[in-house]
């Protein structure tokens, strides 16, 4: 028995019809308010190129393909870890007013964050 | 024995993780739900990544020498790239948000555009259909990787100002089909086997040199303003260019990851330029020409300056206030302040709500992380089509900092370049206060009715002063109450 993956164009063409389908429901979902963690969320999703980027590197052959095969690990990599930080960054700040709104481990978080950023070269 | 149980290893847990991933966007559509959303999309990655390991054992007889290099190479890159992208991921400012995502989904399209490149270096694809999705993918997410980095220099202000080139636009169409040519004559030279004028290996270089060159000279023409559409884009064609690759590697979950963020990006372009009022090829192909000069009607009334402090009073004997927040005050870092305030309104029972315009800030959504990060409770934040009908109700609409997303010539001028755009019913308002560093024009360019209306009072300064001179004005009533 052989668990080899093999998919033909058609296939192909079918995956892809469905998953468009299904992304436009699910993004169609998400409010408006939510947009830009949406979009370093599904950011992070396409991170998992660096799958790819491995199984490359693995397979190659020659120094050109390691090296190219490296980068490709090594922007992959980049694109997973800050997709996923900056994503979970942003959600953790979202909260009710059913909560108080000096929760501890949010106010710990906020703080520094919004005194650092009136520093930089922005101001 | 030992690939029959990797492949079937591998091809579970990438199953899984495709499903994960899908289901960490599903949550995403509450903000109640969203921060475990992006946590199950984290483990499903994970998990993905590790299996990926499992790929030791598959790999052919022409690798198996160079097999432990290659496992210490991924293994670097991984911790190196994921190291310092995690570390300045976790750094950034909120406000820099937009140029973060720009330059991490340029390194996807990068990663995309990279196992195109080892493909074709190979000569590993075979087949005209195989070929030319891997050229394909390989253009797509060149054009990424070079235009990410240009909307991010834009963002970071490194580069200030759009360029404008008579006839760029047709420049940049010429060498897209230079492009084209030059994959189609490599399409051409594989497979029907007609010696090439230049050898397979330049021609490749030459394909990717062009296509960077592609990305670049597409995204310096679109201003500032427009990034949030151009960073749509680019992330929905690294999901396209990486759903691409998946079909070139013949990998189901890079498929469906791949055409998931591809989909998402689409819609999400198609939102942001329906909120801008103008059509995506517009923004992507036409910049904002500055030389359609338009003679705006006269308008009637004058600038009403008060004083923050009297601003600040007036607000805190109204009894509702909706505020209208936009780049000006993320700009002076006026959101911890502004919510300060809010809390002494709230303390003294006025009812306050804050009225998000779609294109409000650099990335759609982006003032509403930039008020969250505030502490401001996601509750009292309202989007354009849900607060719009509450504004004729309301005692005070307090604009801060913004200007084209409350202007009513939207509503009424058909020949403004803005007439059409969806805005914020601020002037509906009883009684509306500007806060506004100085009398200049928005982004369209164009002066402001809303100003010069009778119950418009303007409050000049910077928003974060602003703010701050309210609170105080406040404060000082409440001060003898307190002692009393």
């Amino acid at each position: 028995m052989s668990f080899q993956i093999s998919i033909g164009g058609f296939i192909a063409v079918y995956i892809f019809m469905v998953t468009a389908f299904a992304g436009w429901v699910i993004i169609g979902r998400v409010p408006a308010i939510l947009h830009t963690p949406l979009m370093s969320g599904s950011n992070f999703v396409h991170g998992i190129v660096v799958v790819g980027g491995i199984f490359t590197l693995l397979n190659a052959s020659t120094p050109l393909e390691q090296a190219i095969g490296f980068v490709a690990v090594l922007l992959g990599a980049g694109n997973v870890a800050g997709g996923f930080a900056v994503t979970q960054r942003m959600l953790a700040m979202f909260q009710t007013s059913g909560h108080p709104t000096k929760h501890p481990k949010h106010a710990k978080r906020a703080a520094p964050a919004a005194v650092k950023s009136i520093s930089p070269k922005k101001a | 024995m030992l690939i029959t149980i990797s492949q079937l290893i591998i091809g579970s847990v990438d199953l899984i993780a495709a499903f994960l991933l899908m289901f960490g966007l599903w949550r995403m559509a509450s903000p109640v739900t969203a921060p475990s959303g992006i946590l199950v999309a984290g483990v499903g990655m994970l998990a993905a990544v590790v299996a990926s390991f499992l790929y030791v054992f598959t790999v052919d007889a022409a690798a198996k020498p160079h097999l432990p290099l290659n496992i210490g190479l991924a293994a670097a890159a991984l911790i190196i790239g994921a190291g310092v992208a995690w570390w300045s991921g976790r750094k950034v400012a909120i406000t820099a948000m937009p140029q973060a995502v720009a330059l991490f989904n340029g390194m996807g399209g990068g990663a995309a555009g990279a196992i195109a490149a080892v493909e074709l270096f190979g000569s590993q694809t075979h087949g005209v259909g195989p070929l030319v999705v891997t050229l394909l993918g390989a253009l797509i997410g060149s054009i990424s990787l070079s235009g990410s980095v240009i909307a991010w220099a834009k963002l970071d202000a490194l580069l200030k100002k759009p360029l404008h080139v008579p006839g760029l636009q047709i420049f940049n169409g010429v060498v897209l089909l230079a492009c084209l040519m030059v994959g189609a004559y490599i399409v051409f030279a594989a497979v029907g086997g007609a010696a090439p004028v230049l050898t397979m290996p330049h021609l490749i270089e030459i394909f990717f040199g062009i296509a960077l060159l592609y990305g670049i000279l597409m995204t310096l023409p679109i201003g500032g303003a427009d990034m949030p559409v151009v960073i749509s884009v680019y992330n929905a064609f690294t999901g396209l260019a990486v759903g691409l690759e998946g079909f070139v590697l013949q990998n189901p979950a890079l498929m469906i990851a791949g055409m998931l963020v591809g989909a998402a990006g689409l819609l999400l372009t198609l939102l942001m330029a329906k909120a801008m009022n103008r059509s995506v090829a517009k923004i992507l192909f036409a910049s904002f020409g500055p030389g359609k000069k338009r003679k705006q009607g006269a308008i009637k009334g004058s600038l009403k300056p008060v004083q923050a402090s009297d601003a600040g009073i007036f607000m805190r004997y109204a009894k509702s206030v909706i505020i209208v927040p936009g780049y000006g005050l993320a700009v002076s870092q006026g959101q911890g302040k502004l919510y300060d305030f809010v809390k002494l309104l709230q303390a003294a029972g006025v009812s306050v709500k804050f009225a998000i315009h779609p294109v409000a800030g650099r990335m759609p959504g982006q003032m509403d992380v930039l008020l969250a990060e505030a502490g401001v409770p996601y509750d009292l934040i309202m989007q354009l089509a849900d607060v719009n009908e509450e504004f004729k109700d309301a005692d005070v609409a307090l604009v801060i900092g913004a200007n084209d997303v409350v202007n009513p010539e939207a509503r009424t001028d058909k020949t403004s370049p803005i007439y059409g755009m969806p805005i914020l019913n601020a002037d509906q308002a009883k009684k509306c206060y500007v806060v506004k560093r100085g009398d200049g024009k928005g982004y369209a360019g164009i002066v402001n009715p809303l100003f010069y209306a009778d119950n418009t009072f303007m409050v000049y300064g910077d928003a974060a002063a602003v703010c701050v001179a309210m609170t105080e004005a406040v404060r000082g009533l409440g001060a003898p109450a307190a002692a009393a």
